[in-house]
């Protein structure tokens, strides 16, 4: 294993892509550029080549057959050398899992290496303009025509839909099922069809990186159903628990760039408050610290999961939490790194005396993604509340 | 950074064994009603079931063979204490544990044969270390040991020395020739009236104030110098882990009452806990508890291996303390007019907590200890 994982830190020292001309990305919801997304998807498929990708996936369908702790170490060692991140993660990380749990034959010969290779870029059509937390709402229609169905609708917050050749999509088959979730169905849908259109839409930040995806009496074969007619909310809440880590299953990689409490710690003691490093402010130290034990309680949290006998009580607390736990954390760190900066928060990207390019600022906003995108954390509250406390539903 | 953090996680099946069994024998030792008749008794917890967990060898898991103990370390304690800590049960478990680690660290190899193997047969011991200024600092006693021939004297008053009513011995810090130092006062060496007992918020918990003046010391029954600091560490350590896995306990026993609570009240129609403004400060008491139980388990796994749990100790007993802290503050809230009564249980887990909280060192105590060892 040792041996392995020197291997693993040597290929990834001598082939990690030089350091980009253009701003970077924060995760693969953030993908807006050309520029941008060549590179990473080049990064993605010269990993996954070297055999450091899908490492637990099958073999028969281009995965690598082996066990998780070797796809672990990897996933370990790219964190600590802090490369880029997979574009594909959508594939890797919930449509990739998805189809080697529940599709068949033909779908995992047809889709899998693809999602590896970054060959095939995946997005997810879930949102829509007038419902997004309450998913069940969704009102996309897919009506069957011959061997075709017909999608007419629109999805929307649709990262990487620029990028993509597939959607995992959710849409309602049948509008007068005995319930709302009985009339959805779930599509592995093409995106390069007539009468699909995508439409980028500006983020908070001023970039791009996701659309709004346009059905105009799109047609797509009947083979793109997943599953039955009516099974779609199933498969949508399966998809969750591999969107929301509380599955496992994964291609590895990373989904985004990393922010330690560590790196504000380094902050700190460049920028300055009241003319003195801000470290030296004792009440800054007390925040930092409290950001440090809340960063190494989750990190233990990791730990403790793996010790059945430390969880017994509430199995899924650890798991069904650790979205809510960390994109908080993320959001509120970012936000006390600009306050560390005096009267200089107030700068942006792009200013010549902003600290560390304004960047602090630029990852705060981009910290919603997270919070926001696949479940709000105040859904993520419901959910915990409910499944792992037992709580009344609202 | 100076110090690189760890994510050592080591359980062992005979810490789990452990765990399994304290858990049943507290929640069937220490029901509310066990733990209310308690707080009205002199001693403040129950002989016989006391005298079940020395049977057990839970007093002495800590001491080795050698001294009569099972050897399992302090690690092990925490499988005790946490489930203690859930059921609010009284024992003078933790005062002794704090006796124990303080001569296991700073004793002679003499001291612990005469000390410990007692203590593993269930007599009580306890630590003298705070006084009338409220310093969390163990190594700035105003207590005076002085030399007296090859004896010495003690003088000074101390205060929170816990269970001391049952004590047979006490291990006070005290200051000797500038030097902080310990001494080990026997029971029957206390003038009469020395102990007198103090009003404190947790009414589960017995707790004296201890004044002595001029009391004859053996040379012999002294701590001092590198023993005596090495001692002292050693009882910080142990109690910062212990009342953190106690801590953790009440964390989950009253998340246990809120929830049956919020699943039981309704108000406008529902059940009161669908509502988000109850539901999700909730979630944040699961999430502190899930937080608190990781840094205990990561302190004791470390101590459990010899390494150096600084750290990793005033982590855990600033996340434990402030997350039992708010769980005990919201439960009253939660409860609404019951939660302002003497009978709803939510006060003896608030009661609990602001104890645990001024024990040892707060939050932001530790946070300030925690900022020199991470940010300098
Ligand atoms: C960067 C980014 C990328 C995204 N990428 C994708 C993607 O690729 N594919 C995709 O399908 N979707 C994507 N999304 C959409 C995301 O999943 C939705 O935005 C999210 O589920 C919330 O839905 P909404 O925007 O409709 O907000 P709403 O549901 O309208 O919520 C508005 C507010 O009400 C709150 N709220 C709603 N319901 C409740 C409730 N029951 N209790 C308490 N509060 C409630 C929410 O927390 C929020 O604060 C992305 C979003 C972002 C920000």
């Amino acid at each position: 294993m040792d041996e392995f994982r020197a291997e693993v830190a040597a290929w990834l020292r001598e082939n990690r892509p030089p350091e980009p001309d253009f701003l970077m990305p924060e995760s693969f919801m953030e993908v807006g550029t050309d520029a941008q997304f060549n590179y990473l998807r080049d990064w993605q498929r010269r990993v996954f080549e070297a055999g450091y990708l899908g490492m637990t996936w099958p073999k028969e369908y281009g995965g690598g057959g082996q066990p998780q702790v070797m796809q672990d170490i990897v996933n370990i060692e790219m964190a600590r050398q802090n490369v880029p991140f997979m574009p594909n993660t959508i594939g890797l990380n919930w449509a990739g899992p998805l189809i080697l749990a529940i599709g068949t034959e033909a779908e995992k010969q047809k889709y899998i290496r693809g999602i590896l290779s970054a060959e095939d870029i995946w997005c997810q059509g879930f949102s829509e303009p007038d419902n997004g937390s309450d998913l069940a709402a969704a009102s996309t229609r897919a009506v069957r025509d011959g061997d075709e169905y017909v999608l007419n609708g629109s999805k929307i917050w649709t990262s990487l839909g620029t990028y993509a050749k597939y959607m995992i999509l959710l849409a309602r088959t049948n509008p007068d099922a005995a319930s709302r979730y009985a009339g959805l169905s779930y599509f592995l849908a093409p995106m390069d069809v007539a009468g699909v259109e995508v439409q980028p839409i500006r983020k908070i930040t001023g970039e791009y990186g996701f659309t709004q995806t346009f059905f105009r009496d799109a047609r797509v074969p009947v083979d793109c159903l997943m599953g039955k007619e009516g099974e779609g909310w199933k498969i949508a809440m399966q998809t969750l628990t591999f969107e929301r880590g509380a599955s496992g299953g994964q291609a590895g990689g990373l989904s985004m760039v990393a922010v330690s409490a560590a790196d504000v710690v380094e902050l700190a003691r460049s920028a300055m408050r009241d003319g003195r490093p801000a470290i030296e402010d004792p009440l800054i130290r007390d925040q930092l610290i409290g950001f440090l034990v809340e960063e190494q309680g989750d990190r233990l949290c990791g730990a403790r999961a793996r010790i059945p006998a430390l969880c017994s009580e509430r199995p899924g607390a650890i798991p069904m939490s650790g979205k809510l736990r960390g994109t908080e954390f993320r959001r509120r760190l970012c936000q006390f790194a600009i306050s560390l900066q005096g009267a200089n928060g107030a700068r942006w990207v792009g200013d010549a005396h902003a600290y560390a390019d304004g960047l602090w600022q630029r990852s705060y906003f981009n910290a919603f993604s997270a919070t926001i995108g696949g479940g709000t954390s105040q859904v993520q509250a419901n959910i915990v509340g409910e499944r792992v406390l037992g709580l009344p539903k609202d | 950074m100076p110090q690189t953090l760890k994510n050592t996680m080591t359980f062992s099946d005979e810490q789990s064994m452990l765990l399994d069994t304290a858990t049943g024998f507290f929640r069937d030792k220490s029901t509310s009603a066990d733990v209310r008749n308690l707080i009205d008794s002199a001693r403040g917890y129950d002989d016989a079931v006391w005298q079940e967990m020395v049977a057990l060898g839970w007093s002495g898991l800590a001491i080795p063979e050698d001294f009569g103990g099972s050897g399992l370390g302090l690690a092990a304690a925490v499988a005790i204490a946490e489930p203690m800590g859930r059921h609010l049960a009284a024992s003078p478990f933790l005062s002794t544990q704090l006796f124990v680690q303080g001569v296991l660290a700073g004793g002679s190899d003499e001291q612990k044969g005469q000390y410990l193997p007692a203590v593993a047969e269930g007599s009580v011991g306890t630590v003298a270390l705070f006084e009338e200024d409220g310093n969390w600092d163990l190594l700035s006693a105003q207590a005076q040991l002085k030399v007296a021939g090859d004896r010495f004297t003690l003088t000074g008053v101390k205060t929170f020395v816990t269970d001391a009513e049952v004590a047979t011995h006490y291990l006070v810090a005290a200051t000797l020739a500038g030097e902080p130092a310990l001494a080990i006062i026997a029971e029957s060496e206390l003038p009469a009236a020395a102990l007198s007992r103090e009003t404190v918020i947790d009414e589960t918990r017995r707790s004296y104030r201890l004044a002595i003046d001029a009391v004859d010391v053996a040379g012999t029954s002294v701590i001092r110098g590198d023993q005596a600091r090495k001692a002292l560490a050693a009882i910080r350590d142990a109690a910062l882990l212990l009342i953190s896995a106690e801590s953790a306990g009440g964390i989950a026993g009253v998340l246990e009452v809120i929830v049956e609570y919020l699943n039981t009240r309704s108000a406008f129609g529902r059940k009161i806990g669908s509502y988000q403004g109850l539901k999700h400060p909730t979630v944040d008491i699961l999430i502190g508890l899930e937080r608190a139980r990781s840094h205990v388990y990561h302190a004791a796994s470390l101590l459990d291996a010899g390494e150096d749990a600084e750290a990793a100790l005033r982590m855990a007993k600033a996340e434990a303390s402030s997350s039992y802290a708010f769980a005990g503050d919201r439960a009253i809230q939660f409860h609404g007019g019951f939660g302002f009564t003497y009978e709803c249980d939510a006060q003896l887990y608030l009661r609990r907590a602001l104890w645990s909280q001024y024990a040892f060192g707060d939050a932001a105590h530790h946070r300030k200890h925690l900022a020199a060892l991470l940010l300098d």
